[in-house]
């Protein structure tokens, strides 16, 4: 019907973006993806050298201080955690669990900052929301095409994908929270003078605290799942057994490790709600 | 010289400013601009000035302006158009730098919700002001101590918010009001968020913490009664403008127009009157010159069933009734001092009308004001009940 308009090459456009920016940032990429990968093995091997009964006896009494002294927590975690070393995937967990911890603090490294631009300036929350729908309305995989190309395979390709995957949440929360303090609160803080940078942190960040770690837990949550996606592109962890047992069609494997992650976000899911409660 | 002048203060909210000032200075009403413009007048020219240890209130209903303009004074609210002096110095027109000063040494804010930071102690709450000032931390933590004790919460410092009551909760707010020591206390409808007993009770204690401070006081608030209560001035407002400025007697005495008047129709005035607001002339006899007959003949022409007598220097000596006089005449008795009552009931000029109700009731005769011994005016039944109706002039026959 509308064939007169010839088709607009737009997928050769984006490639010859992601090749431009490849080529003109490998000075930055490269050094990326070299250092930051090594510390992000180095960092995964060196936890998974500790041994398993030290890291489930930690994160069991973790989970029963962090949860007012119940027990209910504290049993899953250990339970949960001896399942999966049972199953021979303590390595690949530990792996997973390095990638998913340093990509959710990048996130909200990221993440926060932005946010607080976003509830300070209209301007930027017009731009940035848009943008915002667009990074987490876009299918993942997707995400790793370009990451590949700029940090070639392996652990650091996914976290620059579940950077940019997992880091919405985070932002549209601290954005919502700060707004979301009470107009005559605001008032109160600048009628006593303060300067913007007193009134975000002694009243703004305290207040929307509660919100904030309510996105830093949908961000963990992403991350997880986009990590355990990015062992498409060689991301080692529990993905891997997931990714294989598919291509093999075996249900049994691919069930076990998917099992695996699940405890994994459970555990993650439950620890940062209740960092959130406690204080 | 006044502590706060504010001169042709004005705050236009929308996007057609120039033109609604315009109109305002045409005379037209708030809602004309708003369907001209499409503007909301938020105040229109307010000045008034108050002066060092004032409490000046300004009072009005929900949309009259009044948190308005009490924002415009501390700026949290740009104003559109006219200045705000304090100490000399234009608040209107400083840079961010010195009006954040200003508000940190000169004006303090209390907020009808209260405003504290819940995530705070008490004693946190109250060093608020200090804090960001920069204040080193034991002497913030000893000036609000201050404060908290002087407002009766010296215990309570290591408390939230949330486990206070409301009352207690201003008390807070009112304390990290005080702790930085300003010379203006901005309050907007502090007390109304309090149910009816302890807002009395916090009225109370700012008039006692008035008496020992001296502070200027700016207060807001949409409740008469309590206008009347803590204000020594009132302004009342009304769509955006100052209708009267004036005490509470002025108010309610000499209303400036028919919205004043309607406004104070429903006040107790028997809690803002004095003996003095509502006494009238009094017939009197003097005791060394007339005898029963003149009495006799004065209670006549007035209608009255009794008469004061004085002395040439108006000292109140008593009373006669017309009954005893009558009877002196036919006994022919020359001198009133024989059949003069002394138990006469006396009050002072600052009497509350309210504490004369019973006297009235149980008096055979009407109530003597007097100030130093000396008659300045007589209180009848007739003229209470006219007072108690708004009647700005008392015309009574007794």
């Amino acid at each position: 019907m509308f064939d007169f308009i010839p088709e607009i090459p737009l997928a050769s456009w984006v490639d010859w973006i992601v090749d431009w920016i490849t080529s003109t940032f490998s000075f930055i990429f490269n050094p990326i993806r070299n250092q930051f990968g090594d510390f992000m093995s180095w960092s995964a091997s060196q936890l998974a050298s500790v041994p398993p009964i030290i890291i489930i006896i930690i994160v069991a009494v973790a989970a029963f201080f962090l949860t007012n002294r119940k027990f209910g927590l504290a049993t899953f975690s250990i339970v949960g955690l001896l399942v999966i070393y049972n199953q021979g995937l303590w390595e690949e967990l530990m792996f997973t669990f390095t990638l998913v911890l340093i990509a959710s603090v990048l996130s909200v490294i990221v993440g926060v900052p932005i946010g607080i631009l976003m509830s300070k300036s209209k301007l930027a929350e017009t731009i940035l929301l848009p943008v915002l729908d667009f990074m987490q309305t876009m299918p993942a995989f997707v995400y790793l095409i370009p990451a590949v190309a700029f940090f070639s395979i392996g652990m650091v390709p996914g976290v620059f994908a579940s950077l940019i995957f997992a880091t919405p949440p985070t932002v549209r929360f601290t954005n919502l929270g700060i707004r979301q303090v009470p107009k005559e609160l605001v008032e109160a803080s600048e009628a006593f003078g303060s300067t913007g940078t007193q009134r975000l942190f002694k009243l703004e960040l305290p207040m929307a605290k509660g919100t904030i770690m309510a996105g830093i837990n949908q961000t963990v949550m992403l991350s997880l799942s986009m990590v355990v996606i990015a062992s498409m592109i060689g991301a080692p962890g529990l993905g891997r057994p997931v990714l294989s047992a598919l291509q093999r069609a075996q249900a049994g494997p691919g069930f076990v490790a998917g099992i695996s992650i699940v405890i994994l976000a459970i555990i993650m899911d439950r620890f940062t709600q209740n960092l959130n409660k406690s204080k | 010289m006044p502590v706060i002048e504010v001169k042709g203060l004005s705050k236009v909210f929308g996007k057609n400013v120039k033109q609604s000032l315009k109109l305002l200075d045409d005379g037209k009403k708030k809602d004309e601009i708003l369907k001209q413009t499409g503007d909301t007048v938020g105040v229109n020219r307010a000045s008034f000035e108050v002066e060092q240890g004032e409490v000046f209130v300004i009072m009005g209903l929900s949309g009259s302006g009044k948190s308005t303009l009490i924002r415009l004074i501390n700026r949290l609210i740009e104003p559109t158009e006219g200045s705000v002096t304090i100490d000399g110095e234009d608040l209107a027109k400083m840079n961010q730098d010195d009006l954040r000063e200003v508000r940190r040494k000169k004006l303090s804010m209390v907020f009808q919700n209260f405003g504290l930071f819940p995530f705070r102690t008490i004693l946190q709450n109250a060093e608020y002001g200090l804090e960001v000032q920069g204040i080193e931390k034991s002497e913030r933590a000893e000036k609000a101590k201050e404060a908290l004790d002087l407002v009766g919460l010296g215990d309570y410092i290591n408390q939230y918010p949330s486990q206070l009551s409301g009352g207690m909760q201003q008390r807070v707010g009112l304390a990290r009001a005080l702790a930085n020591d300003p010379e203006v206390l901005l309050m907007d409808e502090a007390f109304s968020a309090l149910d009816p007993l302890i807002r009395k009770d916090m009225q109370d204690e700012l008039l006692d913490l008035q008496q020992k401070m001296k502070k200027t006081i700016i207060f807001i608030t949409h409740d008469l009664d309590e206008a009347l209560r803590i204000g020594d001035r009132i302004a009342l407002m009304k769509d955006g403008s100052i209708v009267q400025i004036g005490t509470a007697e002025d108010i309610l005495m000499k209303p400036a127009n028919d919205y004043v008047e309607r406004f104070v129709e429903d006040v107790d005035r028997s809690k803002v009157l004095t003996a003095e607001n509502i006494m009238v002339r009094p017939e009197t006899v003097n005791i060394d010159k007339h005898g029963p007959r003149v009495a006799l003949e004065r209670m006549r022409e007035e209608g009255l069933s009794s008469i004061y007598v004085v002395d040439a220097d108006r000292n109140l000596k008593g009373y006669i009734t017309a009954d005893d006089a009558s009877d002196a005449r036919k006994k022919e008795i020359r001198d009133l001092k024989e059949i003069i009552k002394t138990d006469v009931p006396t009050v002072g000029r600052d009497k509350p009308m309210q504490e004369l109700f019973e006297m009235i009731h149980d008096s055979p005769v009407p109530i003597a004001v007097v100030d130093n011994e000396k008659l300045v005016g007589i209180i009848i039944r007739g003229t209470v009940l006219a007072a108690l109706a708004g009647e700005s002039e008392v015309h009574v026959n007794v």
